[in-house]
């Protein structure tokens, strides 16, 4: 009984729009019966494929970038500032987080512009004289996601650095382990399903965004949302967008499946 | 040794901060820009940029119906989330893991296709575009979060509390109202705020989902068909600040729930 309205509200509108895009994708609407010609032209058209491997190659870069830049910050936080400074200090390092996505991106392409602050700053100290490209490329477009994904990362790994029990790193002390050992041997892998927590959270929301790359890529090159937003808007072209989103689904469940241990819900 | 891992990690936050806030600083900075390019050098400060976005009605039309889909939506995902929580907690369903694991689900699919099944069933049945189209898709992102939020918090002690209402003679209504619900609010409440921050925030399923009433984010996103504004800043710097005091009530909650 309780649970009927969130289960109806699910099936109506998440489950049925699935089954709804997966008909479409097999082109149930044309005369000839089903067909996956759809698939089929993602797998053999390079252009299609090419848009795959590239959001693979940028999500990839933006979820090992921002781990290594997270890790030592979240550690920072942790261990470096005063107990009763620590709460504040997380809150400000996650307060940009809050910035709409759509205005996050703009600010990176002020800052990057051709005349923005960060090509200003590097012609003041006269190692340029020419600005660099940097708005409208890969690289702004995966600073852009860097940058979003440091915060949410810092978060989930402060976290699990804050839930260590104290009594292992003195047992390791009084065993005797210098400071670098415990951290190796001790406090990096008990703070591993953490890190994976927010990896892989890092991944599924970066490779399904529109907006960053939209905005910071410019359109030299797609990425896979990208491409299925162009199917939608300027073609139409409802079925092949459907397979699209479809494969795409399926790269995230892969990458789910191969995180499963780590990331359970559960009552504590 | 000490010393120097000190400087080294008083060194490496800064420069931590330093990157995330830059954009956030250059926007709200070149916001306050004179001259009709958020570019240096800084030409402020001056306030024409703000009254431009405070006199610009689709501007301001578009801040009321995001805070209408946010209250609104996210008031139906906190209900139905705590309603099936209490319902999966307290009670011994059949396939009580699968259909908690359906719940959740949403929230490992890009907002993106969700956006875009709904556009495609909406097509189907006929629906037009508008905000209540929008507002369904922010009650399916919202949903799954706000579950998992509150059913994580509905601990077994609870139960016993519950129970002992049950034997003084409390219907169940009366303890869903006089008992679970007072002992679940900060969980609500966290819950009931992050979703208006994401349903504020959100941008592609209203984009696909609406016509010509719109949200804030789609109507900045038309914005920036224009290039670089300063009021695009400045309409940017104040989606800021709302989605900032948010944040602040909902650490507020969290503060007051465990006490540092």
């Amino acid at each position: 009984m309780l649970v009927t309205p969130a289960l109806l509200w699910t099936l109506l509108f998440f489950v049925a729009p699935f089954v709804a895009m997966a008909l479409l994708s097999l082109n149930f609407q044309s005369s000839d019966g089903l067909t996956i010609s759809n698939y089929t032209q993602f797998f053999t058209n390079p252009s299609y494929y090419r848009a795959m491997i590239n959001s693979l190659e940028v999500t990839g870069m933006v979820t090992v970038i921002s781990v290594l830049l997270a890790y030592p910050f979240a550690w920072i936080l942790a261990e470096q500032i005063p107990a009763r400074l620590q709460r504040l200090a997380l809150l400000l390092a996650i307060l940009p987080f809050w910035t709409s996505y759509v205005v996050r991106s703009y600010s990176w392409l002020l800052v990057l512009a051709q005349q923005g602050v960060v090509n200003e700053a590097l012609m003041r100290t006269g190692l340029f004289t020419e600005p660099l490209q940097l708005a409208n490329t890969r690289t702004a477009t995966i600073i852009g996601f860097v940058h979003f994904f440091v915060m949410l990362l810092t978060l989930t790994i402060f976290a699990s650095l804050k839930q260590l029990n104290p009594s292992y790193r003195k047992a390791a002390t009084d065993l005797g382990a210098g400071p670098i050992r415990t951290f190796i041997y001790i406090i990096l892998p008990l703070t591993i399903p953490g890190v994976m927590v927010g990896a892989f959270l890092t991944f599924v929301l970066a490779i399904g965004d529109y907006i960053t790359p939209q905005i910071l890529g410019g359109n030299n090159e797609l990425l896979m949302p990208q491409l299925i937003m162009m199917q939608i808007g300027r073609r139409g072209d409802f079925p092949l967008a459907s397979a699209l989103a479809l494969i795409l689904m399926a790269v995230v469940t892969i990458a789910y499946i191969a995180c499963a241990r780590w990331l359970k819900i559960e009552r504590t | 040794m000490r010393g120097l891992v000190k400087l080294l990690s008083a060194g490496y936050a800064l420069a931590i901060y330093g990157f995330i806030f830059l954009p956030v600083v250059v926007l709200v900075v070149f916001s306050l820009q004179s001259t009709a390019f958020p570019i240096p050098p800084f030409t402020g400060p001056s306030t024409r940029w703000y009254e431009a976005v405070l006199s610009d009605t689709r501007l301001t039309s578009a801040l009321m119906n995001s805070l209408a889909v946010a209250v609104i939506s996210s008031a139906i995902a906190a209900a139905l989330g705590f309603l099936s929580a209490w319902g999966f907690a307290r009670f011994v369903l059949p396939g009580s893991a699968t259909l908690r694991g359906l719940i959740t689900l949403p929230l490992t699919v890009s907002y993106l296709i969700i956006g875009m099944g709904l556009l495609v069933v909406f097509n189907w049945a006929g629906l037009p575009k508008s905000l209540i189209t929008a507002g369904i898709g922010h009650v399916v992102i919202n949903l799954p979060l706000c579950f998992a939020i509150i059913y994580s918090q509905m601990g077994d002690h609870q139960i016993n509390i519950e129970r002992a209402a049950r034997d003084l003679g409390a219907s169940e209504w009366r303890v869903l109202l006089l008992i679970t619900l007072p002992i679940m609010w900060p969980a609500i409440f966290a819950s009931l705020f992050l979703s208006m921050t994401f349903s504020w925030d959100e941008f592609v399923i209203s984009f696909l989902l609406t016509r010509f009433d719109t949200t804030l984010p789609v109507e900045i996103w038309n914005l920036l068909r224009s290039g670089l504004n300063p009021k695009t800043n400045a309409v940017g710097s104040l989606v800021f600040a709302v989605s900032v005091v948010l944040a602040i009530i909902l650490e507020l909650i969290l503060l007051r729930r465990r006490p540092a």
